[in-house]
């Protein structure tokens, strides 16, 4: 990558801003609110997820308040009930999951070079998601219609509209909706980091940053499908009567337990990693010199995201389980202690290698690390199951996951927040102020948190409302209540600092920190991110290419211009990151609100049972997303190569894997695999745990779901010649795909008729609820493909697919490749397991 | 002789290949004693003859960390330049990889190691 820098003369490079700043500009007044450029995205999820975090905080406080004394009568046993679990809730998923998201969406493109990640319509639907779904549960508690079962829902008290009445279908309902958004970001990010990375950054330059959130998002992938899965089952329970968790029609509460912490596990790294990684950008700024061991904090990263999914049980130590089953998780809950220590030392070591400076983003850190580190070595002392057994439910557990989250992730987040402020602002927090709140925020937690770890050896257990006085309780309660308040007026002293106003610096200093990496060359005025998309030869290449920020303002790299009107970024290749694409990218729009708001929709008139309302909003939904689609994505453009400066001509068109789209594809249904893969796990779960799973019941039978497998398979047969025939010409394509949605609908027809026919009772047993909601998931997936048939057909007809300009018809039948899994692993299961086990 | 050995390939996605190894291997001794324990096949099967099934079961994994070890190392061209392979050429990014790979296995190697203990001392379901 030597080509010749560009020369442009001041009037041209003047025209070229010009161009550039229409095309990239955000639209004014209400208009604002449709802006899809992530620094906007990026900064009002951002503001969100933390203004839900004080409403939680102000909820902690309020419990801390009851707790104060013994015997006190501040606020009702419900309240409390309702308090504890909207605070557990909203910190986790509405603020420790979301807040990343948005400071990825946020950073990443600058950081790795890109004018914008590849989805940006994706990344405002996933905000606007998250704000509804937000919103909606965090507001029930003001109808005193909270949800009150605590923040992991366990059944069956959940599942009993007498005792959790709405509130847990607004906690089903809302959250559903709030993974979606989640998996959403999931993909922008994967994409984002594997392909819009800028040219010359290969793998082994990538910012830490990006490499833990690479690895977050593909944990985010196969950790949030499970309580996906886990969601479905719950609220067919709760809606239908469908007894999935009930003991007395041959269901378990404890499969609930498994599927959520197969989520809730990996959770808590999911919430940790990204905030080592805003570490792992700040150590290195302040100790002025390059990270020391880069490639133990992929080990690191990598390795702490694949154990953490080998931890799950330990939160079900106390349920029962063999005792071997414990030990294999109390293993690896201790072998995860390996790659969380590796990060830490790294941090040591490139401190004590360099010289370093105690700003208060370091202060933020540090102090976040210590406190981390106890919440960790308590963590190794409740990962052994008999002193878990001893702690299980306490004070103790509070301690440690206050110590594990708080350290590992909100004083990173902080430290983050004075770090990054001037990137977003231009100009820098207090350093007064930040050190003020440091102390107040460190030694208020740690007076808040520490006795916990008293209160709940001298048994005091989770969740009680009120305790008698004289039983070793009142003492450490009260001191609690008193650092939790030094605790929350230090936080506030971080929004006030935010909130004041600040004079602006005098002279413009993009990167005050003299941080070494790429996002602290954009200038927070304008919003086309980089001005130029430069190519990268460093880890640190503001500390060694020298001229860099100078050459990318003068337009010197790639993209220095705007000719065509659109939306530009460049594509690249995943290990070398040589350019292969100029990606277009979607502009300014209604539909991703419109979106939102109709799924919005869906689920809360779900809540409420207003079938007709969900119907509406269904329909809004999916016109919606139709109208997005088709407007929105794979135009065929005006020529096939353009220009993208330095004497490179790329295409604009790509299909198949060498696309963003497929890649999209790929990595959603990875995700909506994984749900499915939840699903079975369930089916055979019932199996294990009855000498008879199917109750005597009776089955779908064998013909009905060997017919169905057989007809799922010729459809995806029939898929696949569609794409053959479509290189050829378009009319045996459309012939092929009119086939398609015939079979496809001959299919899920047959899926549906063993159940049917066999009147299998969904209420009756646990069995015919399993083999129908396999059913069900499998058929609505088939009704999305048959849809998909019918949407190709129409963009052929349209002249927008073409043999030539085919992304619609690859990315569908990638889908089919996923559907025919689904199908053939269902009528499999469904019809011949049962005869097996016979 | 041809080389059992395989060839090397480039892709972003051998540095995950030990890990997997330690997740099928978890999930298969998970599986396994759940499913003997759950539905009590103590009466047909010995508790001793699984254990000794996942014990082969573990060695066959541990095999597999260490080829991949093995490819990773060579990937790191056997240890020839050091880190911090930080270059912007070929060369430095594919070493960066064998290098991280051959972290990644040692890491998997001690978590199948961790997860195979059990198996030494617990001798029944003990529920």
């Amino acid at each position: 990558m030597t080509a010749e820098l560009g020369n442009f003369s001041a009037e041209e490079r003047a025209a070229q801003e010009e161009r550039l700043r229409k095309v990239w500009e955000t639209p004014k007044g209400l208009r604002y609110w449709t802006s899809v450029n992530n620094s906007e995205i990026g900064l009002w999820y951002g503001v969100t997820a933390f203004v839900f975090m004080l409403f939680a905080g102000l909820l902690g406080l309020l419990m801390r308040l009851q707790l104060a004394v013994p015997n006190n009568d501040l606020i009702s046993a419900d309240l409390f009930n309702q308090a504890f679990t909207l605070h557990g809730t909203v910190m986790m998923f509405l603020f420790a999951v979301p807040i990343f998201e948005a400071i990825a969406i946020f950073l990443l493109p600058s950081m790795l070079g890109a004018r914008e990640l590849p989805f940006p319509r994706l990344s405002a639907f996933g905000f606007w998601s998250f704000v509804l779904g937000g919103i909606f549960v965090c507001g029930s508690i003001f109808f005193n219609a909270a949800p009150s079962a605590g923040w992991f829902m366990y059944p069956p008290l959940a599942t009993s509209e007498e005792f959790s009445g709405i509130g847990a279908d607004i906690w089903l309902l809302g959250l559903s909706f709030i993974e979606v958004a989640s998996i959403a970001a999931a993909v922008e990010i994967i994409v984002g980091i594997m392909k819009c990375r800028a040219p010359g950054m290969r793998i082994n330059l990538m910012p830490m940053f990006a490499w833990y959130l690479l690895i977050v998002a593909g944990m985010i992938l196969f950790a949030f499908p499970p309580l996906i899965a886990g969601d479905i089952l719950f609220e067919m329970e709760r809606m239908f009567d469908w007894p999935f968790f009930d003991a007395e029609r041959g269901g378990d509460p404890l499969l609930w337990q498994h599927l959520f912490w197969i989520f809730g596990h990996p959770e808590v790294y999911i919430i940790f990693l990204p905030a080592i990684a805003l570490m792992a950008m700040i150590v290195p700024t302040f100790s002025q010199r390059p990270i020391v061991g880069y490639s133990w904090i992929v080990l690191a990263a990598v390795g702490t995201g694949f154990l953490s999914f080998g931890l799950w049980v330990h939160h079900m130590f106390a349920t029962g389980l063999p005792q071997i089953s414990l030990a294999f998780f109390s293993a690896a809950s201790e072998a995860v202690a390996i790659p969380t220590g590796v990060q830490i030392f790294v941090f040591i070591a490139t401190m004590l290698a360099g010289r370093v400076i105690f700003s208060v983003p370091m202060l933020f850190g540090a102090g976040g690390v210590i406190i981390f580190v106890v919440g960790g070595l308590t963590g190794v002392m409740v990962a052994l199951v008999p002193f878990d057994w001893q702690a299980h439910d306490t004070y103790f557990v509070v301690a440690h996951l206050h110590y594990v989250l708080i350290g590992g992730m909100l004083f990173p987040i902080v430290a983050g927040i004075y770090y990054y402020f001037p990137f977003v602002r231009g100009k820098k927090l207090s350093d007064a102020w930040g050190k003020v709140a440091f102390w107040l925020m460190f030694c208020g937690f740690n007076i808040a948190f520490f006795p916990m770890h008293f209160s709940g050896l001298r048994g005091m257990p989770r969740r009680v409302f009120t305790y008698p006085g004289d039983i070793g309780w009142d003492w450490f309660n009260l001191v609690s209540t008193i650092g939790a308040f030094i605790f929350a007026s230090g936080v506030a002293t971080v929004v006030i600092d935010i909130l004041r106003p600040k004079p602006k610096p005098a002279a413009r200093d993009l990167n005050p920190w003299n941080s070494g990496t790429l996002e602290w060359t954009n200038d927070p005025e304008e919003s086309w991110g980089m001005r130029s998309v430069p190519i990268i030869t460093s880890r640190y290449p503001l500390w060694d290419q020298p001229n860099l920020q100078r050459d990318m303002e003068a337009g010197r790299f790639y993209l220095p211009d705007a000719t065509s009107g659109e939306r530009e970024t460049l594509v690249t290749s995943v290990l070398d990151a040589d350019p292969i694409q100029c990606l277009r990218v979607g502009g300014t729009s209604y539909v991703t609100i419109i979106s939102a708001l109709g799924l919005g929709g869906v689920f809360i008139a779900l809540t409420f049972h207003w079938w007709i309302t969900t119907i509406i909003c269904a329909v809004i939904t999916f016109v919606a997303i139709i109208v997005w689609l088709w407007t929105g994505t794979a135009p065929i453009p005006e020529e096939p190569e353009i220009d993208v400066g330095l004497g490179l001509k790329l295409p604009i068109y790509v299909s198949g894997p060498a696309s963003v789209g497929w890649w999209a594809m790929f990595i959603t249904m990875v995700g909506d695999g994984t749900a499915f893969a939840s699903l079975i796990f369930g089916y055979f779960f019932y199996w294990t745990i009855h000498e008879d799973f199917t109750a005597a019941a009776q089955g779908p039978g064998i013909l009905w779901p060997i017919v169905a497998l057989v007809l799922f398979v010729v459809a995806w047969v029939l898929t696949l010649l569609a794409r053959e025939l479509n290189e050829k010409g378009t009319v045996g394509a459309r012939l092929a795909l009119v086939a398609c949605f015939i079979v496809t609908v001959a299919a899920l027809l047959a899926g549906l008729a063993g159940p049917y026919f066999h009147a299998m009772d969904p209420t009756a047993n646990v069995y015919p609820a399993i083999v129908w909601v396999l059913v069900i998931w499998t058929v609505t997936h088939a009704v999305v493909g048959g849809i998909m048939h019918l949407y190709c057909l129409a963009r052929s007809f349209a002249g927008r697919m073409t043999s030539e300009y085919d992304q619609d018809i690859r990315n569908v039948t990638l889908y089919w490749h996923f559907m025919a899994v689904t199908a053939v692993v269902t009528f499999g299961v469904i019809g011949l397991f049962p005869m097996v086990t016979e | 002789m041809k080389s059992f050995i395989p060839r090397e390939v480039e892709t972003l996605w051998t540095l995950f290949t030990a890990p997997t190894v330690w997740a099928l291997h978890f999930v298969v001794c998970y599986a396994a004693v759940a499913i003997f324990c759950a539905k009590g096949m103590a009466e047909e099967i010995a508790f001793g003859t699984l254990r000794l099934g996942l014990g082969i079961f573990t060695l066959l994994a541990l095999a597999m960390i260490v080829l991949s070890s093995y490819l990773a190392w060579r990937q790191w061209g056997f240890g020839s330049g050091d880190p911090p392979h930080d270059a912007a050429t070929r060369e430095d990014r594919k070493y960066f990889q064998g290098f991280a790979t051959l972290l990644l296995s040692g890491l998997s190697f001690v978590a199948v190691v961790y997860a195979a203990i059990p198996l030494i001392f617990i001798a029944e379901c003990q529920p």
